[in-house]
């Protein structure tokens, strides 16, 4: 399964690389910002993205639309120090699967890329 | 107007960061009232803008070898000139982020502004009063500075 991690902090996309323990993820690419996250994502299709929301160029709810739009069965995990309610909201009405706040550990990494791991392969069973 | 709330939210903030990311806790001392152009600050700091309900700023700022120590400590092999540049940005942006939890979606945060040493100007007006919130992680001092309105 490739997944694209999506963040402008270098440190953060270094350290969800670094402490991702799943067999199910193959292939991990990234960028740093919305904008190169559509060229990216339309280049590797990847099954599954993390998606930082406050970036530069283009925000993660708006990236979040049009990943969803270019294909429906991403899944699509937020990855933001944003912590109120609404913006979990929106970015799931936007199509994210789910929200994981920053600062995060390791296991709460692991812990919700299994749910998203495990809702891709029902959608592809569904198919 | 900063409220004694407004600033526990901020330390609350700061403490979760350390805790979560470190897995150490940091040491909070009183905070005090400063004009903004009273601020001085260390060799990084990073600075979000805040809009919409609030407006003003949140800064971070810390010497490189705290930095150093924080960028090794979140698992880096080594403290690359680029991760520590990155890691003050990623704190302050953190930090204010969290505080949209109290605040809600309507305290809207800037993308980093990252700089080295002192500069030329932080925030729009040189005599709003900020508060500062002196800190310590393990041995290192560092300080947030909220301003308000």
């Amino acid at each position: 399964m490739k997944m694209l991690i999506v963040d402008d902090s270098l440190i953060v996309r270094r350290k969800i690389e670094r402490e991702i323990n799943l067999a199910d993820l193959t292939e991990i690419v990234t960028a740093s910002d919305g904008e190169e996250a559509v060229e990216v994502f339309i280049k590797h299709k990847p099954e599954l993205v993390t998606m930082d929301l406050t970036m530069p160029r283009m925000e993660g709810t708006e990236c979040v639309k049009e990943l969803a739009a270019i294909d429906p069965d991403a899944v699509i995990l937020v990855i933001s120090a944003l912590a109120d309610k609404a913006t979990a909201i929106k970015a799931v009405k936007n199509g994210a699967y789910g929200f994981l706040c920053k600062p995060f550990t390791e296991s709460d990494l692991n812990e919700a890329l299994v749910k998203c791991i495990a809702f891709s392969k029902k959608l592809k069973g569904n198919k | 107007m900063i409220t004694e709330k407004d600033i526990e939210v901020f330390i609350d903030g700061i403490k979760h960061y350390f805790t979560t990311a470190t897995e150490l806790n940091i040491v909070v001392e009183t905070p005090y009232l400063i004009t903004v152009n009273e601020i001085s600050v260390n060799d990084y700091t990073g600075i979000i803008g805040i809009s919409g309900e609030r407006k003003g700023f949140v800064l971070v700022t810390a010497s490189e070898y705290m930095l150093q120590d924080l960028v090794l400590s979140l698992g880096e092999p080594e403290a690359s000139p680029n991760l520590i540049y990155d890691v003050i940005g990623e704190l302050a942006n953190t930090i204010s982020g969290n505080a949209r939890r109290f605040f809600g979606a309507g305290f809207m945060i800037s993308v980093p502004l990252i700089v080295m040493g002192q500069p030329e100007r932080i925030g729009s007006v040189r005599d709003t009063h900020g508060y500062v919130i002196p800190a310590r992680w393990k041995s290192f001092s560092f300080q947030l500075v909220i301003s308000l309105i």
